[in-house]
């Protein structure tokens, strides 16, 4: 739950600003982006997710290096990875 | 993955052990406060304290949000999922925390619909597609997750969606902290800020920590060399005779926080006069609780909830793992009766809780050591 979980935003939704895909290792989900600003956040940004909203904005890098930290946390990353895969938020 | 031998280059790490070394000063021992349960997970993972010398140890802080429920609040939330119609939702994290009477999943099994959410607002869409059930998310964290707990709130609001409620137990980290600086426990000579919190907070609400008792913080990032570089800005300043806030984690952390984060905190939510830590008691004005405007979206004022206090038990010694006193491995019922398969305590249920990280990794740092010091 307290995972930050990397995100590359692919689609911002059409009429709802504080709606966002983001692209988490292959699985597409909905997040909300309403913490940072419809005019902070463009397609192809990275941003920390914490459980459904992104929290601050990242850059590559950073991100890499997160993602490659939450791959070494094993069980406790495979399920919050689950989680998100079975979140469907709007 | 170029970027990431950026922070975890051994050469790096080495070459800032040898300087941590040199800041040292001769005879003294140095006690640092992790505050946050994931930089505890980095450091028995990956074995940071090997890098450092034996005058500098770090000690573990309550920033588990799993860690500090207190074993009432989860009977008090139990209690309400039982109620008739009620769905009770939660983070998978809180499923196997005990209470007095079990844990969500016992009471799951025992017929309670409970169901785990990756985000609240996964909660507010069962409220959504089940109007004619009363749906109620479990709220825990600490600013890291309250903000998300505020928006949902808001957004059901905006919605007119009246079958969702929260059960509210949002704890803030600076009450805790002050706990444990005015505990007569320990004596700490800096702290490691958290990370995430802090990209919610800022670095600006720790400057008391400094100023009123003369402790430098530094906030950390979570990889390796991240927290082997915090260790070396906080001793370069006890060796420079200065006390400051600094942020390490400059990468993520704004030094103001996210003022959006915290104006929906604070339209939502207001502090409670005090509220019971699992280990470290009663704090005053630690924790959040809905405000009278919101009381629609309030489980505590919507159930009745019976507000039973649980004492932990007694080979339970969360609590001063909690606050660092004592080390995961000293606890009388680590890894023997308390396990993560079967935990008693929450350190041990959580992955960020220290007897948890440190029974799936540190026990191997600590056995090295040990093997060697026998040579």
């Amino acid at each position: 739950m307290c995972l930050g979980i990397p995100g590359e935003i692919v689609e911002i939704k059409a009429g709802r600003d504080d709606l966002a895909i983001v692209d988490v290792v292959g699985v597409r989900r909905a997040i909300n982006i309403g913490l940072l600003g419809p005019d902070q956040i463009g397609i192809g940004d990275w941003v920390l997710v914490h459980v459904g909203f992104a929290m601050s904005k990242i850059d590559e890098a950073e991100a890499a290096a997160t993602l490659e930290m939450l791959n070494g946390l094993g069980q406790a990353y495979t399920d919050e990875l689950q989680a998100l895969a079975e979140s469907d938020i709007s | 993955m170029r970027f990431v031998d950026e922070y975890r280059d051994a050469d790096k790490a080495q070459a800032l052990a040898t300087q941590i070394a040199a800041l040292c000063e001769p005879g003294r021992q140095y006690k640092f406060m992790e505050v946050c349960g994931g930089h505890t997970h980095t450091i028995y993972k990956h074995g940071i304290e090997d890098y450092l010398p034996e005058s500098v140890s770090l000690v573990h802080g309550p920033g588990c949000p799993v860690c500090v429920i207190p074993m009432g609040r989860v009977d008090d939330a139990i209690a309400i999922a039982n109620e008739p119609g009620v769905i009770m939702t939660a983070f998978g994290d809180m499923m196997r925390v005990p209470g007095g009477n079990g844990s969500f999943l016992d009471a799951k099994a025992a017929g309670a619909d409970i169901r785990m959410v990756y985000s609240p607002l996964d909660a507010l869409k069962i409220a959504r597609t089940n109007p004619d059930r009363r749906v109620v998310f479990m709220a825990i964290g600490f600013e890291t997750t309250s903000p998300s707990t505020a928006m949902t709130v808001l957004r059901a609001a905006a919605e007119g969606i009246d079958n969702f409620s929260v059960f509210c137990n949002h704890v803030t980290i600076l009450p805790a902290i002050k706990a444990i600086l005015d505990s007569p426990d320990l004596r700490l000579d800096g702290f490691l800020g958290p990370g995430h919190v802090s990209t919610v907070i800022g670095c600006r609400p720790y400057e008391f920590i400094a100023r009123d008792y003369g402790k430098p913080l530094v906030c950390a990032g979570f990889e390796p060399l991240d927290l082997l570089q915090s260790v070396y800005l906080l001793l370069q300043q006890l060796a420079e005779g200065r006390c400051e806030v600094e942020n390490q984690y400059t990468r993520v952390v704004p030094w103001d926080g996210n003022l959006r984060a915290l104006e929906a905190i604070g339209q939502v939510m207001e502090l409670r006069p005090y509220f019971e830590w699992r280990g470290l008691g009663f704090i005053s004005h630690s924790a959040l609780r809905m405000r009278e405007e919101y009381a629609a979206y309030d489980a505590e004022r919507l159930f009745d909830v019976p507000g039973v206090r649980v004492a932990d038990p007694k080979a339970c010694q969360c609590g001063e793992v909690l606050k660092g006193v004592l080390k995961p491995w000293e606890c009388k019922v680590f890894g023997t009766a308390c396990t993560p398969e079967t935990p008693i305590g929450t350190c041990m249920v959580s992955s960020e809780g220290a007897c948890a990280a440190y029974y799936n990794f540190g026990r191997f740092t600590r056995q090295r050591l040990v093997e060697a010091t026998r040579v």
